[in-house]
């Protein structure tokens, strides 16, 4: 594919940002033509080899004034279609549904503020096509294990932040790019005229994985979307269900692999060795191999000031109980020791939604 | 003082050629010696930052990882970036002026030499420990040329301490060299040179060196409050503190737009001394450049923001520096008109240096282009961090400020080395280049305007085929630049002999002294030639 | 321009070893900070660190020697004089903008970054981020204030740095004085004020330490409260090190008057240091309003 240009997109805004766009494209094109044309006359017929002789007016006040004025002209033509465009994005009025978006490294977590619904997207391209060791899909690097699903036709206000370097969130199709800045909140919205699916990624770098974070939407109609609040509410009371049964060791260091490869493993890599001076390895780490309660602990708070997140809003129990059960026994790291979900959620417990550092 | 003194001094001078062995280069109060010194630096700093652009072009020659990893890829972006930005093309320009500058006024030297002296040795000691961070624990610096915080603050590799002392000493470099060159400028000009008969290279460098001195400072200072908040616990770019990393980009802007000018306001100088030479022409509204250039560099205080439109800034402040950015347009355009109307019945030549000049008046007006459309807010929203800012600023840069370095390079050697250069080699140089540069960053406006971020190591499929036309461009133009290092080469070794006047059409002081021109030039001013009388 | 000739002076061995001195200095600075940083001890960086320190040191008086050494020789002319005010000028300058960035970014907190934070203004949502915070100045409770402890109270403006103000302030007088004795060729006179400029700097430098151990010990004013104490200390504590580098800067002057160095007509040294102590004493008056009174 040969893609040359910006999307129209499938908002007014983007719309009118792909207007502006190509108005002031042409324009320069325009200007160019006249300059370069001047220029190339010259060359051609200018020459000392065609017998030229060299005139010698070196100033004109008037054509400079001229020339001084007219693009002063052009540049206001310009200005005042962009006016109107930034004024509209910047637009107060309510919004119907509203988002918080929070910029992890190197994830999204999307949560709608009135529904008591929050979730991670992750990168879901599998790690063999990024080594080229399998074939890359259509969706390569632009697809994520959940979604955001929004309603179209509704007035959507997005909440910006991050919760520990700057991202940048970025739909094309909308025309919207926002920095997610810790500590801060941005505001942005949009109104999605058609259902689909609408690809983006994150803007700015924001660290190792920076090219590794994209943003799925599907848009979907305003019917479908309330069905999918509550199919979404459905599937997080059977998820805290599964944290109650018991998980033997072999389930648990199944699923904390998949857990580990997902969360994990892009800082502390595959093989648990960790980068010297960045990130530390867990293969026979103190931390790893010692007492459960400082590994979970760390696991689950994190480790401020440095790179290591709080993963207890980020998985489930389950996941959490998998993952800290698998790093104790992986990588000759074998302690033989199973941490149950249930024990992880008698943790979570006292503390929730606490997502801020 | 008594005459005799002074009689003496001047005798003493006028035996005395350069210091034998490298002695000469290290303790070297002359200012060509350490023109010198400055233009071979840049030139190395070019091919090591030159080299990393083409691990970035290899990695990204196709889609999935296969060279790099995406951590090691951060650090090739980053050290490209700060190596190309602050030990090419600066030490470049500031290597061009130092031998140009005193030649043009007719002074004996740099106003401080041996300061002069120090501004240059300061800078391999700085890019030394830049670079060693690329064998420390945890990488060299990974957070882009740009550093913004908190990713180089509290995410950052610890070999970022080493990267805010080496900013430190660049800026220290910097400062002292424009100090001298406005020194220079204002207080050595030969009797009879007023401003208004400056060559408008010095005039250039002139605003420039005021810009660096402006700036510089800022620098430093937003580095080192990056240190106090890693080291001692100060909270300027963390919001728990009551501070903002928004403020970190601020302050950085404040900095780096006239930074981009510094960059580029030199380079308007040369393209101003040799599209006249070859047009054998005077140079058009000399005194609308001058203008020009004072209003780019006063406006270039005013649009830091423009680099901030997507980070979340009151509407007031967004139409602003919209505005701003915009006005910008028209003194670069009167410098665009002008430097065509020097062209306009003239009678041209086409050797290498007016080549290169010419190419640079195209290229960079479409860099310009591509910078206007960036001014535009709400269309930056789509432009800003991909490859279209890429491309933008890589026209403005490459054939941009190298070309003109370049042409400035070709244009001066026969002074320098006293050979004229292989013209037949030049052209060659010329056209790889300016294929290849095309070829490069053309495709990546495309590539922009798809959706493909900047500094990402590894894209969507959508994005493979121009991707590889740009990394094989990136490696004609690299490869052909090898052709520029021979013809330095063999210009300074032999070649036919240049006379005082190598270009027929040129015109002012440095050409009125023999080439190459002796090793003290004027140990008394000069007289003014007839052209500048 | 009169002038004839320009003195060039000859191959120097000092701006080398300068530069190797500040690559000691830098790189054991970063050692050091890293080293201390980890938790290691400072033992090679801590040695750098010195090294370059003291042979900077020793350079400077070499470097300064030479200089001082050929202005009395007389090879330099008006036309050098002139040299050497545009660079003192110009270094002053970039002197300024320095101090502006810290300037600007207290500016961009107190009236941008703070009131969003507890929720004033364009970006006040971010206060959902920080629902207990709410935007004052003095900053005594940062948002998270368990990480950023803020301060318990700021020092006052109308005990200590009203003293310092006026301690500086005269300073900047007594050291015209100076001058004015300098061109009239009084060196007693010339001493006296010198000596006087030189003890109001060390008794503002003194107060000024006291201040910063009342700060920490009392008030708990200290790097890592916040944004207030930063902004205090970095504008404070840049400008101290520049009251010092002047102090110590006017000591050498002093010294030279006190050999016989400087007469009515050629004392750029003298004036040079003169330019950097008003520059100094201007930067405190924009301190004392902007820091501490407003
Ligand atoms: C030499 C360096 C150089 C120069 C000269 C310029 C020149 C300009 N730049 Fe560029 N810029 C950079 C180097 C430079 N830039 C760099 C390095 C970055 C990226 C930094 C980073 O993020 O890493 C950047 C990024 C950048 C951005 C931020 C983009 C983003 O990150 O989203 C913007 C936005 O406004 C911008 C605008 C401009 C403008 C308006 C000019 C103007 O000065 C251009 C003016 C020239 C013309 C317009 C052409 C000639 C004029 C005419 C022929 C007259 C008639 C024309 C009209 C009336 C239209 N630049
Ligand atoms: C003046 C500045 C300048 C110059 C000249 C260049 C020159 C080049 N740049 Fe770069 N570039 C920047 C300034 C510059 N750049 C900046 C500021 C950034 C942003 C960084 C950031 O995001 O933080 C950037 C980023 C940047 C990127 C984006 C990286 C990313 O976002 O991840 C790319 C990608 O293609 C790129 C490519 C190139 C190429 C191919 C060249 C070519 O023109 C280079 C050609 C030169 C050579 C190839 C050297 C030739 C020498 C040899 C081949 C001989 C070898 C011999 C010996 C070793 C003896 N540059
Ligand atoms: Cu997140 Cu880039
Ligand atoms: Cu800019």
């Amino acid at each position: 594919e040969w893609t040359v240009n910006l999307t129209p997109g499938v908002t007014d805004v983007s719309r009118s940002v792909f207007d502006l766009h190509m108005t002031i494209f042409w324009i320069c094109v325009a200007i160019a033509l006249v300059v370069f044309g001047v220029m190339f006359w010259s060359i051609f017929h200018h020459r000392k080899s065609r017998g030229a002789q060299a005139h010698n007016f070196h100033e004109n006040t008037l054509v400079e004034v001229i020339w001084t004025i007219i693009p002063l002209l052009i540049l206001v033509g310009m200005a005042v279609p962009a006016t109107a465009t930034l004024v509209k994005m910047y637009d107060p009025s309510e919004a119907e549904l509203d988002v918080q978006i929070t910029g992890y490294q190197w994830k999204w977590r999307y949560d709608y503020l009135d529904h008591d619904l929050n979730f991670f997207s992750n990168l879901s391209t599998p790690r063999e096509q990024i080594s080229n060791e399998a074939e890359k899909q259509e969706h390569y690097l632009l697809e994520v294990d959940r979604h955001l699903v929004l309603p179209v036709g509704t007035k959507i206000r997005f909440l910006l932040t991050s919760n520990d370097v700057i991202h940048s969130w970025w739909v094309p199709a909308l025309a919207v790019k926002k920095d997610a800045i810790p500590g801060f909140i941005n505001e942005a919205w949009t109104i999605i005229d058609e259902p689909g699916i609408y690809r983006g990624q994150c803007a700015e770098l924001c660290g190792k994985d920076h090219g590794f974070m994209p943003v799925v939407i599907e848009a979907v109609s305003q019917d479908d979307f309330k069905q999918w609040l509550v199919d979404a509410q459905a599937e997080k009371q059977s998820q805290a269900a599964a944290a109650e049964r018991t998980w033997t060791l072999d389930e648990l260091m199944q699923q904390g692999e998949q857990v580990y490869l997902r969360a994990c493993a892009a800082c502390h890599l595959p093989t648990g060795e960790g980068v010297p001076g960045a990130f530390p390895a867990l293969k026979g780490s103190p931390v790893a191999t010692g007492d459960v309660a400082g590994h979970i602990d760390i696991v689950l708070n994190g480790k401020s000031g440095t790179a290591m997140q709080a993963f207890r809003d980020q998985l489930s129990a389950t996941e959490l109980a998998a993952v800290i059960t698998y790093e104790r026994n992986a990588w000759g790291n074998s302690l033989g020791e199973a941490v149950s979900p249930a024990q992880i959620m008698r943790l979570l417990e006292p503390s929730t939604g606490e997502a801020e550092q | 003082m008594s005459t005799l003194d002074t009689t003496l001094h001047a005798a003493e001078h006028e035996h005395h050629g350069p210091a034998k062995g490298v002695g000469r280069w290290l303790f070297t109060t002359n200012h060509k010696d350490i023109g010198s010194l400055y233009l071979w630096f840049s030139l190395l700093m070019f091919f090591i930052g030159g080299c990393m652009a083409l691990m970035i072009r290899a990695e990204l020659f196709q889609p999935g990882l296969q060279l790099v990893d995406p951590g090691f890829f951060n650090q090739m972006t980053t050290m490209h970036g700060l190596i190309m930005v602050f030990g090419a093309v600066m030490p470049a320009f500031v290597g061009l002026a130092n031998w140009m500058v005193p030649m043009m006024i007719g002074a004996p030297d740099m106003a401080l030499p041996r300061m002069n002296n120090w501004s240059f040795w300061i800078l391999p000691f700085a890019f030394a420990m830049l670079v060693s961070t690329l064998f420390m624990d945890g990488g060299a610096p990974n957070f882009g040329w740009t550093f913004y915080a908190p990713l180089s603050t509290t995410y950052a590799p610890p070999s970022v301490t080493y990267f805010i002392f080496a900013v430190h000493m660049m800026g220290i470099s910097s400062i002292m060299g424009a100090i001298n060159i406005i020194a220079t400028i204002l207080n050595l000009r030969a009797p009879g040179m007023t401003m208004m008969k400056l060559p408008l290279f010095c005039w250039t460098w002139l605003i420039t060196a005021f810009l660096l001195i402006a700036v510089m400072p800022v620098l430093a200072g937003v580095v080192t409050m990056m240190l106090m908040d890693i080291h001692f616990g100060t909270s300027f770019f963390n919001a728990a503190g009551g501070g903002d990393p928004v403020l970190f980009q601020h302050v950085f802007w404040f900095f780096g737009h006239p930074e981009v000018y510094i960059m580029i306001l030199p380079a308007f100088g040369i393209v101003s001394q040799i599209i006249p030479t070859f047009a054998r022409k005077r140079l058009f509204g000399y005194a609308s450049m001058v203008y020009a250039t004072a209003s780019i560099a006063i406006l270039s205080f005013l649009v830091w923001a423009h680099h901030m439109f997507t980070v979340g800034i009151p509407l007031a402040g967004e139409l602003f520096f919209m505005f701003a950015t915009m006005l910008i347009a028209v003194p670069t355009g009167v410098k665009v008109f002008n430097w065509v109307a020097t062209m306009f019945r003239g009678s041209m030549t086409f050797e290498t240096p007016m080549l290169f000049a010419l190419a640079f008046v195209v290229l960079f007006t479409i860099g310009g282009f591509s910078g206007l459309m960036l001014a535009i807010a709400p269309v930056d929203f789509q432009y800003h961090d991909t490859y279209f800012v890429v491309a933008h600023f890589h026209y403005v840069l490459v054939p941009g400020a190298v070309f003109a370095i370049m042409a400035g390079a070709y244009y001066w050697l026969p002074k320098w080395t006293g050979h004229m250069l292989d013209e037949r080699m030049g052209k060659l140089h010329f056209w790889l280049s300016f294929i290849g540069v095309n070829i490069t960053f053309f495709p990546m406006h495309f590539i922009g305007l798809a959706g493909m971020p900047r500094r990402i190591p590894d894209y969507a499929l959508q994005f493979a085929d121009f991707n590889m036309v740009a990394s094989i461009g990136a490696f004609i133009f690299g490869l052909s630049q090898l052709i520029f290092l021979w013809n330095v080469i063999a210009c300074v070794r032999g070649g036919q002999k240049a006379e005082a006047r190598a270009w027929e059409g040129a015109e002012g002081l440095e050409w009125e002294v023999p080439s190459p021109a002796p090793y003290h030039t004027f140990v008394e001013p000069p007289k003014l030639p007839e052209s500048l009388r | 321009m009169s002038s004839s000739t320009y003195y060039v002076p000859e191959q120097s061995r000092w701006p080398i070893l300068a530069s190797t001195a500040l690559f000691l200095l830098a790189y054991g600075a970063g050692t050091l900070l890293n080293a201390l940083n980890a938790d290691r001890g400072g033992g090679l960086g801590l040695v750098l660190l010195l090294a370059g320190a003291l042979m900077m040191g020793l350079i400077l008086v070499g470097w300064f020697s030479n200089v001082i050494h050929e202005s009395r020789g007389g090879l330099y002319s008006e036309q050098m004089d002139r040299s050497f005010r545009w660079g003192m000028s110009w270094f002053i300058f970039s002197e300024v903008m320095f101090f502006a960035a810290f300037f600007g970014a207290l500016f961009y907190v107190r009236v941008l970054a703070v009131p969003w934070l507890g929720g004033e203004g364009d970006k006040g949502v971010s206060q959902m981020l920080w629902p207990d915070f709410t935007a004052q100045w003095p900053l005594f409770n940062p948002p998270d204030a368990e990480r950023f402890p803020g301060p318990e109270a700021v020092i006052s403006p109308w005990h200590i740095p009203l003293l310092n103000t006026c301690l500086l302030v005269t300073s900047s007088f007594t050291l015209t004085l100076a001058h004015k004795a300098l061109l009239k060729d009084e060196r007693m006179q010339v001493r006296r004020w010198m000596f006087l400029t030189i003890v109001l700097g060390m008794v503002f430098l003194g107060f000024q330490a006291y201040e910063y151990v009342e700060a920490y010990h009392e008030l708990g004013l200290t790097l890592h409260a916040g944004i207030y104490g930063a902004t205090f200390f970095i504008l404070t504590g840049f400008h101290g090190l520049h009251v010092t580098l002047g102090t110590l800067m006017l000591m050498i002057i002093l010294g030279r008057i006190v050999v016989g160095h400087f007469d009515s007509r050629q004392h750029f040294g003298f004036e040079a240091v003169a330019w950097y102590w008003h520059f100094v004493d201007v930067v405190w008056i924009g301190l004392f309003l902007f820091v501490y009174v407003l």
